[in-house]
């Protein structure tokens, strides 16, 4: 799926964008096959979109988002070629997205969000920057998306959704909060999400399955101990054991 | 089911956020390609959607719609890829694009498209008629498809994209926001959207507040416009600038503004998140020193004997030094940077200021942290030293700033003097060093004698040159006052949960203020009434209660640390006999306390003997700035990874750690990882050095992080049975690492 740019697109034909480029990376990483990589066209393709101010653009097109810091920094982590891009400025953007109630939007001025956040400290924890974060702030936000039946919002008064099982969860564990949330309540619900006839799970109870929300689910309830599941990465979004071969050579 | 191919699917779906139509699904689960009706429940194809196994007619419909689909998208590719821009061409992309507008190739096609067309445009002559038609029209295509899903970022950018090419009136773009507010008052896109607008168009910061008024007034329950509104008015503040009483009416009325929301649906988390943003703007004091190792005042008394510790008797302390050295701590208010020879300066004959190297005492090592510290030394020729004077002032300079960016301004000064003794003792060389045993007949309440009344107390005994404190601390505390009243209001008509906790957290602030300023017109701080608050919120709110526990360990702290009276009534001798003499360690006693965290040690910074055990201590962040530690107990605690254990790297003086009965080795995720200088965190001043691996000569694949950890550690004696971590392989790795240890598990290894 790589296009002449180095980066990857959603399916065959499709344009290059950041978000694509990651997942084939992660997916190559999983099979050990990052060789099949041209690292320094891949490498050259993500780090040309980044601005003038440390942000990173989706694509040509312009879409400026801390999803996309998230996605470079950790595509380039994983090719070990973080050095190709200005790292400190790519953090102090970041952190210009940093809200008062400790959480990030997607840009400066917006709102928290827990997918953004987790994208934000997954970047920050990559590049060793996690002091510039207010654990207790932030951890007791990221805590109060726990509702009374188990699961996780991803905004305050909005409804639970297992896939912020991953992403407030990975969050949380990043920091060394998890504790402040009630861990076996929350698999009771990600468990409750299950089709128990056809498999799968759904965002709530009851609601049609898909591969994402199962995705999340199984995520989750690895990042909870849940036994017989490989331990994820919560910053890399993969197994703990490929992150160690990667990171420690051995 | 298949886990690997399903990790594989699914990670390529983790940051785009949505499913491109494709064959091949995993034969668990099913997608469903159902319509998507209007409406806020369900606009998208993921969620809200009802399980139910179709019928055979609806699946065929299903069937069908995709096919129909897929054959859309290859013909809109065959368009894309050709470059080919016709009418009939676009409308095929436009068909897509309100089918799926999560198609983002579509989107670009679009974009080039209308490229295109402006290049072609100003090859003839410049009609400004027909180039709003074509931006128009990619306005309806976008208003089309965000009908469709109003939460579709492709959408939403492209219309930016094209406003970015000077077209459309703001009106309309009010208008068509106001409708999606309307509909979604939490949808960010649109809240995003609008500050891209106003932003553009240079609508007023005024105007936009009154906005958030009005969406606030429509419905308190609008986090979105709370959050927007504190967005607001931190850019009024910033830009006017130094004046305190404006920014302290504006808080007033916001503080007045917030209770009416409060008042009215308590239970509504979105007002008492504003509430606390208020209060944070309001304390926002200036870094402060607030201690020091040694004390002002003080008489320290070096020498170069073997034995660990010994009484303080202030004003007399004695540090035993081999390499001559001696550390100065200094313990701020909250994180700093800054701190350097410019900033702190040293007058002291055997040393030049110029010398001096400050280090930050931080898990992370990155320039910013609490305590801070450097050493001095006297020089081998000197072997008696009487009242050698040490001034250490910390200067009203600009430099050393809050991670807040708030500047230190108080000049602060420490003055000890240092004494070598001629006569040390004999230095026995070989002797047995005694294991030390953490049980209860080893230890005697100490016996407090009056001296002992105006023992190390740090905080009252420094030299601050007064600039005078600031007049808005009087209004801070007024303010606080105030709030503290209207919570106590509130909670007597109502059981709220986040009011009792907004209580307990006025009151701490409280407490702040009353220590670091020091006119309080004599209010007390009563611990006992936080502490009670922290219980009932365990209570009422049993699912955070792992938070509220790590705060009532904070205050818990912070109480017995009070004053010199309460720290000693944790005290206790160490050693075999009751009578004080050179020999008796001092140990603080903090065990069944419930404890789960560090914090609040700016008192503490003389101890060297801590017993932690039998708490629930899951992270012992706040112990990197106790340097003169030498032996710590944290067995029977909570301690879940070697990671956790990181501080003790910065504690040169450790000798006897006991960490036995935790939890290293039972957790399959180590939730300290990212916050240690790791490999898999690119910290810029990582000391991982892979040959050091290599030379330690045992396996280290599952023990690297013990490695890490112990390798700057220089135990005589370790304790660390009951971890599931505990192998022969480890043990092998931990002798290694440590050469001096003596004792292990309770074994003399000589």
């Amino acid at each position: 799926m790589s296009v002449c740019a180095g980066g990857f697109g959603g399916n065959i034909g499709h344009d290059p964008h950041l978000l694509y480029t990651l997942s084939a990376i992660q997916v190559l990483a999983l099979f050990d096959k990052i060789e099949v990589l041209d690292i320094e066209k891949v490498s050259n393709y993500i780090a040309g979109l980044q601005n003038e101010d440390g942000s990173f653009s989706g694509d040509m097109w312009g879409e400026v988002d801390t999803r996309f810091s998230y996605i470079a920094i950790c595509s380039l982590a994983l090719l070990h070629q973080l050095d190709k891009i200005n790292v400190e400025k790519a953090v102090k953007y970041i952190l210009s997205c940093q809200n008062l109630d400790g959480g990030f939007g997607c840009t400066p001025g917006a709102e928290s969000h827990a997918g953004q956040i987790f994208c934000c400290v997954g970047a920050l924890a990559i590049t060793g920057s996690l002091h510039h974060v207010d654990e207790d702030l932030l951890g007791w936000w990221l805590c109060e998306r726990q509702v009374k039946s188990g699961g996780l919002n991803g905004r305050p008064e909005k409804l639970p959704d297992v896939c912020y099982s991953w992403w407030v969860l990975s969050s949380l564990i990043m920091i060394d909060r998890v504790h402040w949330i009630d861990k076996e309540k929350l698999v009771k619900f990600i468990l409750d999400c299950q089709d128990k006839e056809n498999g799968g799970i759904s965002d709530r109870p009851d609601d049609a399955v898909d591969v994402f929300h199962t995705y999340f689910g199984v995520a989750g309830l690895s990042l909870l101990e849940y036994p017989g599941l490989k331990a994820i990465d919560p910053a890399y979004a993969l197994p703990v054991d490929v992150i160690n071969r990667i990171f420690l050579g051995n | 089911m298949n886990q690997t191919s399903g990790t594989t699917v699914a990670i390529s779906l983790i940051t785009s956020g949505f499913i491109l139509p494709r064959k091949g699904v995993l034969s668990s689960c099913q997608i469903q390609i159902t319509e998507v009706g209007e409406g806020r429940k369900r606009y998208r194809k993921m969620h809200g959607i009802s399980r139910k196994t179709p019928s055979q007619d609806e699946q065929e419909a299903s069937d069908l719609k995709a096919a129909e689909l897929r054959d859309l998208q290859s013909q809109f590719l065959h368009l894309h890829h050709n470059k080919i821009y016709t009418k009939e061409a676009l409308e095929t992309s436009a068909k897509l694009l309100v089918v799926n507008p999560e198609h983002y190739t579509g989107w670009n096609y679009r974009k080039l498209a209308v490229q295109h067309f402006l290049d072609h445009q100003s090859e003839t002559e410049v009609d400004s008629e027909s180039i709003q038609l074509v931006l128009n029209e990619e306005l309806r295509v976008v208003e089309n498809a965000l009908k469709k899903n109003f939460k579709s970022y492709g959408a939403w950018y492209h219309r930016k994209w094209v406003l970015s090419k000077g077209h459309s009136s703001m009106d309309k773009e009010l208008r068509l926001l106001g409708k999606f507010q309307k509909l979604d008052s939490r949808n960010f896109h649109a809240w995003n959207y609008r500050r891209f607008i106003t932003m553009l168009k240079k609508i007023s910061d005024e105007e936009e507040l009154q906005y958030t008024t009005d969406m606030i007034f429509d419905n308190f329950s609008n986090y979105s416009a709370w959050h927007n509104r504190s967005v607001l008015l931190s850019h009024l503040f910033e830009k006017r600038g130094k004046g305190h009483s404006h920014k302290e009416s504006i808080l007033e009325e916001e503080f007045e503004f917030v209770r009416n929301a409060l008042f009215t649906d308590p239970d509504d988390q979105s007002g008492w998140f504003y509430h606390l943003w208020l209060l944070d703007q309001m304390v926002k004091l200036e870094p402060l020193l607030l201690s020091s190792w040694p004390p002002h005042g003080c008489c320290l008394y070096l020498s170069v004997d073997d034995y660990i510790g010994c009484g303080n008797l202030f004003p007399r302390i004695h540090f035993q030094s081999k390499d001559r050295m001696f550390p100065i701590v200094l313990y701020f208010s909250e994180a700093v940077e800054g701190v350097n020879s410019s900033t702190v300066t040293i007058e002291y004959e055997y040393y030049s200021n110029d010398d001096v190297i400050w280090r930050p005492l931080s898990a992370n090592r990155f320039g910013c942290a609490q305590a801070w510290l450097t050493y001095l030394n006297f020089p081998d020729e000197v072997h008696f030293l009487k009242d050698s004077p040490v001034k250490v002032v910390v200067a009203q300079f600009p430099g050393i700033v809050s991670t807040n960016g708030v500047s230190f301004s108080q000049t602060s000064y420490i003055e000890f003097s240092l004494c070598v003794p001629s006569h040390d003792r004999e230095h026995t060389e070989g002797q047995t060093i005694p294991r030390i045993l953490w049980k209860n007949e080893k230890f005697h309440p100490h016996i407090t004698e009056s001296h002992d009344a105006s023992l190390l107390n740090p905080l009252h005994q420094l030299k601050i040159t007064e600039e005078g404190k600031s007049k808005s601390s009087d209004w801070s505390m007024k303010t606080i006052a105030n709030e503290i009243a209207h919570c106590r209001d509130l909670l007597s008509s109502t059981n709220c949960k986040i009011g009792k906790l907004t209580l307990a957290r006025l009151l701490m602030a409280q407490s702040k203020l009353i220590s670091y300023c020091i006119p309080n017109d004599g209010v007390k701080v009563h611990y006992e009434e936080i502490l009670g608050l922290y219980h009932d919120l365990m209570e009422l709110d049993p699912v955070h209660i792992c938070y509220y526990e790590d705060e009532h360990s904070l205050v818990l702290l912070k109480q017995v640390t009070l004053s010199m009276e309460s720290i000693l009534r944790y005290c206790h001798q160490y050693g075999d006999s009751i009578s004080p003499s050179m020999d008796s360690h001092f140990c603080l006693r903090l065990n069944d306390l419930s404890l789960s965290r560090i914090g609040n040690v700016e008192r503490l910074l003389w101890i060297q003997m801590l017993d932690l055990s039998h708490n629930k201590i899951r992270s012992i962040e706040g112990l990197e700035a106790l340097q003169l530690l030498s032996c710590l107990n944290l067995s029977n605690n909570k301690i879940c990874s070697f990671a956790a254990l990181d501080p003790l790297r910065m504690l040169k003086s450790l000798k006897v750690l006991d960490i036995s009965y935790n939890e290293i080795g039972a957790h399959s995720v180590d939730t300290r990882r990212y916050l240690c200088s790791f490999p898999m965190t690119h910290a810029v001043k990582n000391d991982w050095n892979f040959e050091e691996f290599a030379n330690v000569g045992v396996d280290l694949t599952n023990h690297w992080d013990a490695f890490f950890i112990f390798r700057g550690l220089n135990l005589i004696q370790l304790d660390i049975l009951g971890n599931a971590v505990v192998s022969d392989q480890l043990k092998q790795l931990l002798f290694k690492l440590m050469p001096s240890l003596n004792w292990f598990d309770g074994e003399n290894r000589n």
